[in-house]
């Protein structure tokens, strides 16, 4: 059934590139019919699944003389992080309802994107999988070069280079695993199976993790992703930040780590306390953590406060992954969901509630405008956001990193003191942004009325409440009884940390 | 009562009413007044309703989700039944202070009564997670309530005072990240039933090595914050006084009871051996939190921060006498001077709070008055034109201030009571802190009450009946517990019994 997800965002994709033109209303209706019929697959997909292990949804040859199969299935990880598809597509379309340019191509593109996406989560063929990834760059590019706002070019420009050269690193590792194998099959499980020689998984681990990891936002590749977030339309950063940067960490953990696991043995002599590639890779994410809080914490604008924010907190998605223990790993996968939710609900927030009316995301100027008075709703549902993103109890944010954090500590008690670190600065950039925002008492002066959009600003619609409602609900809902998605996970990582792949 | 939820009904209610409130406008205070009624109704049966030989009562034990440890678990004994109590007073004075907000009253009442829920959760809550869940979400209310109502210094006192307690809970999330991991449980009565036998340190070295003393360091610090402990006390005078005068009764008369709370529930309990071990160093600050707060009152020309500084120091008492008694008691007296400090320590929160509400409430008062001026040499000999205002806030300073035959006195007696056998420098030293803050008290009723009336002042308005049967109460419950402590003592003593048979130092 799950599949359905995909043929449908696909099939829905052609319908809207085919609709005619200038019939926007039309273009938007039927993308969230395609949107909520997808994310009624994936929550059926999901209650189904739960407790099933990994379940095989379809398997047929593709190119028998390869080995190369279409195989979709799904374990409790996937089904997770479909759900988190499912929503952030709603949720993206209720908050492009205002897209007037061209929207029939938009949501071409965007549903395109929605259904590699989802490919990719439900795939357990290395060929298909890739094939999925790729697929989702592409419409990535067009929805920033053509709806996006500052530096687009650019912007769409570095993120597409950055995603190929780490698609190339991963082409090349899976290339040189299926060769070394000499097994006659690109299955997920059959490479893990095949005894993959720890030399080579010493090379070839690292490889594969960075590929994924650059889209991942994992520092120091990290500088594709402010940029990209900022330039982005609303609803292009919030799949990007929301799925996207999901898509690199689900590659980490699917590909990476399951296929090399021995990539993170010891080497067997260590500089400066860092001895495996595992330790690299965590103090990556440390610094990624720390530094991401950091420069958020002096961001004039207030996209890019929330675009480093992402990054600080898929530094913890890293760090629960490279603690190899269950409970980190376990809270790794429930801080994609998280942070999925709760950066989509940021963005939508910053750049289309916030930043579609003021036409301008400098606190600087929002300082000045009063925001709490004029837009209460945008002021309450970015207290709710942010409380949720700095990780504040009886949300989402907190018990997955809570999770990360315990995870942490059995690995190495370091880390998390870096990590204390980290979340104090998230709580103090989270706080600055949104009392310069708005909650601020500066006065206007005379002369900054016309220029900062102090006219009237038009009144919240209803696909924003809509919106709004829906993600809030699910992070309070996780963060409240996370037992839901715990049941899915904890199974599913369980196997994957058993070894031999899945 | 068996087996009806009145704890989880007590944190519903205040959340509903919250709700109620955001959307009834200008009835909000309304709303707000019969919330809290009901609270406190339900806080005095919880009260009723306490086990008679000081254990935890009326629990609550539910799955939540247990591969993380998180319990749906709740309990009082008499520590947190009065506290609920308190919680629920504070909140009514709070709300009865606030006739004057005309800025959105829905929202102000909608979170001063989330505030209320956040408190009784925390003092109700013997999981970690449930635990924290409440402790943290308490702050939000606070925080915008400062931020939105507050003063002209508003926003860097609301964001100093966010950023520095949510620095302390980092701290405390972190040590018992640590505990749940060599343990696998967030429950308080476990932990603290490993702790008392010295398991939980052997357990927790046995897994992550050495590092008990910095999980206690961590619990402490995310305390510390919030009571005050010097040197962390520095968001408090801005928040204080920035906040509008209602606030500022909620923050000094419950939330700071939070921290002494914790300290009692959770930092004691699980790490008594190790505050035994650094027991001289926290003594000292303590000493410092009670003698320099009381010395920094004496400097203040504001009455806000006055009683800001005065807050520190009388939750410096409670501090002192919780460091004080973290020693192995070696004999059946250290074991009674140990007993007699922590019943000073839980009469000295309840007295407090109630007091120093009462006081800002005052200030409050004498805002109102006189366009909002607070400044301690702003008035004089308003004894004359308002004899009866003179009198009733005379009340709360003397209570304030520890005159025998008012509540304030009772607790600092048994507390130094307790104190001096178990560490007499430490006593004595603070001896100065008491001398001190009379001194403040004095000054402060002779430049406000006595002296001649300036000419302005000649007609300042006594006052009315209306605000006469508000503060009876609140008065009466002074002089009450002043003359008969034994109504809290005897069903405090169980307890406290209980709780010091269960602690290992």
């Amino acid at each position: 059934m799950l599949a359905w997800t995909i043929y449908l965002s696909f099939a829905g994709a052609l319908v809207e590139a085919l609709l005619p033109k200038g019939k926007a209303g039309l273009a938007r209706g039927f993308a969230l019919v395609v949107a909520l019929a997808g994310l009624v697959i994936a929550g059926l997909g999901f209650a189904a699944g739960v407790g099933h292990g990994r379940v095989t949804i379809v398997d047929v040859p593709w190119v028998p003389a390869m080995g190369i199969h279409y195989l979709l299935a799904a374990d409790g990880i996937s089904l997770v992080l479909v759900l988190l598809t499912g929503l952030a597509a709603v949720a993206g379309v209720l908050f492009s309802w205002n897209i007037e340019l061209r929207t029939n191509e938009f949501f071409a593109f965007f549903l395109a994107l929605i259904g590699g996406v989802y490919g990719v989560f439900l795939s357990f063929d290395l060929f298909l999988l890739f094939v999925f990834y790729e697929i989702a760059i592409v419409p990535k590019y067009f929805l920033i070069a053509i709806w996006g706002s500052t530096r687009r070019e650019y912007a769409a420009m570095k993120l597409a280079l950055y995603s190929f050269v780490g698609s190339s690193m991963v082409l090349i590792g899976l290339l040189a695993a299926y060769a070394t194998s000499g097994s006659h099959s690109t299955s997920l499980v059959a490479l893990g199976h095949a005894g993959l020689p720890v030399s080579f998984q010493m090379w070839a681990f690292p490889l594969v993790f960075v590929g994924f990891g650059i889209l991942a936002g994992m520092w120091p590749f990290h500088t594709w992703a402010p940029t990209g977030h900022v330039a982005a339309p609303t609803a292009a950063s919030m799949l990007l930040a929301g799925v996207v940067m999901k898509l690199g960490a689900y590659g980490c953990l699917r590909v990476a780590m399951s296929l090399f696991p021995h990539g993170m043995d010891p080497w067997g002599f260590s500089l400066a306390g860092i001895g495996s590639w595992r330790d690299v890779f965590a103090l990556l994410a440390l610094v990624g953590i720390v530094y991401g809080a950091l420069v958020a914490l002096v961001q004039t604008d207030f996209k890019f406060v929330i675009g480093y924010s992402s990054v600080s907190h898929m530094g913890f998605v890293l760090l629960g992954l490279m603690t190899l223990n269950q409970i980190g790993v376990t809270g790794a996968v429930l801080q994609m969901f998280s942070h999925g939710v709760l950066a989509g609900l940021l963005f939508a927030i910053v750049g289309r509630i916030v930043y579609d009316r003021t036409h301008t995301r400098q606190l600087a100027e929002l300082e000045k405008m009063h925001l709490v008075r004029r837009l209460p709703f945008a002021a309450w549902a970015f207290v709710i956001a942010g409380m949720a993103s700095m990780g504040l109890p009886g949300f989402s944010g907190f018990v997955a990193e809570l999770q990360v954090l315990i995870g942490a500590w059995a690995a190495k008690p370091w880390w998390t003191a870096a990590v204390g670190v980290g979340i104090v600065v998230g709580v103090a950039y989270t706080w600055r942004a949104l009392q310069r925002a708005f909650f601020s008492d500066v006065r206007p002066t005379a002369e900054d009325h016309p220029r900062t959009g102090w006219h009237d600003l038009a009144p919240i619609t209803w696909p924003e409440v809509a919106g709004v409602s829906l993600l809030t609900t699910a992070s309070l809902v996780v963060g409240l009884y996370p037992k839901i998605l715990l049941d899915a996970i904890e199974p599913a990582v369980k196997t994957l940390l058993a070894g031999g792949g899945q | 009562m068996n087996g009806f939820p009145i704890l989880t009904l007590l944190t519903v209610v205040p959340v509903l009413g919250a709700v109620i409130a955001l959307w009834s406008g200008r009835h909000a205070r309304g709303v707000a007044m019969i919330t809290a009624l009901a609270g406190l109704a339900l806080a005095l049966v919880v009260w009723t309703q306490l086990p008679a030989n000081g254990s935890i009562g009326l629990v609550e034990a539910h799955q939540w989700a247990p591969s993380l440890g998180i319990e749906y678990h709740l309990g009082v004994d008499g520590l947190g039944a009065l506290m609920l109590v308190l919680s629920a007073i504070v909140t009514m004075m709070s709300i009865d202070a606030a006739h004057r907000v005309h800025h959105q009253p829905g929202l102000y009442f909608a979170l001063v009564l989330l505030l209320e829920a956040g408190l009784f959760g925390t003092f109700t809550a013997l999981n970690f997670f449930h635990w924290f869940l409440f402790w943290e979400l308490s702050l939000i209310p606070a925080f915008f309530l400062i931020k939105l109502w507050g003063g002209a210094k508003r926003g860097p006192a609301a964001t100093q005072f966010f950023v520095y307690t949510m620095a302390g809970s980092v701290g405390l999330l972190l040590a018992f990240l640590a505990v749940f991991l060599a343990t696998g449980s967030m429950d308080f009565g476990h932990l603290t039933s490993l702790a008392s036998t010295g398991e939980l340190e052997q357990i927790v070295t046995a897994h992550l090595g050495p590092v008990m003393m910095w999980l206690a360091v961590g619990v402490l610090a995310g305390f510390a914050v919030k009571v005050p402990l010097m040197p962390f006390h520095t968001w408090l005078p801005a928040a204080y006084s920035e906040a509008p005068s209602p606030v500022t009764m909620l923050l000094t008369g419950t939330m700071s009871k939070m921290g002494v709370y914790g300290l009692l529930r959770i930092a004691l309990p699980m790490f008594g051996h190790q505050i035994a071990q650094i027991r001289t160093p926290l003594l000292v600050l303590a000493v410092a939190t009670v003698v320099m707060g009381a010395w920094a009152a004496a400097a203040q020309k504001d009455l806000k921060r006055v009683f800001a500084y005065s807050s520190v120091n009388h939750l410096g008492y409670c501090q002192l006498a919780i460091f004080a008694l973290a020693i192995p008691a070696t004999s059946a007296a250290m074991v009674t001077s140990q007993a007699a400090a922590l019943n000073g320590v839980i009469l000295q929160m309840f007295n407090h709070g109630i007091t120093a509400a009462a006081l800002f409430w005052f200030v409050a008062m004498l805002q109102e008055r006189s366009g909002g001026r607070r400044g301690i040499d702003d008035f004089g000999g308003l004894r004359k034109p308002a004899p009866i205002f003179a009198g009733l806030m005379g009340f709360a300073l003397f209570s304030s201030l520890g005159l025998p035959g008012l509540n304030g006195f009772v607790g600092e007696f048994l507390i130094f009571r307790g104190v001096f056998p178990l560490a007499w420098v430490a006593a004595t030293v603070s001896v100065l802190g008491l001398l001190v803050t009379a001194a403040v008290i004095l000054t402060v009723i002779q430049k406000v009450f006595t002296g001649p009336v300036p000419e302005q002042w000649a007609g300042f308005p006594d006052l009315h009946s209306g605000e006469r049967l508000a503060l009876a109460p609140v008065i009466g419950l002074m002089l009450l517990i002043g003359l008969a402590p034994q109504l809290i003592v005897d069903s405090v003593n169980p307890t406290v019994v209980n709780l010091l048979a269960h602690w290992r130092f």
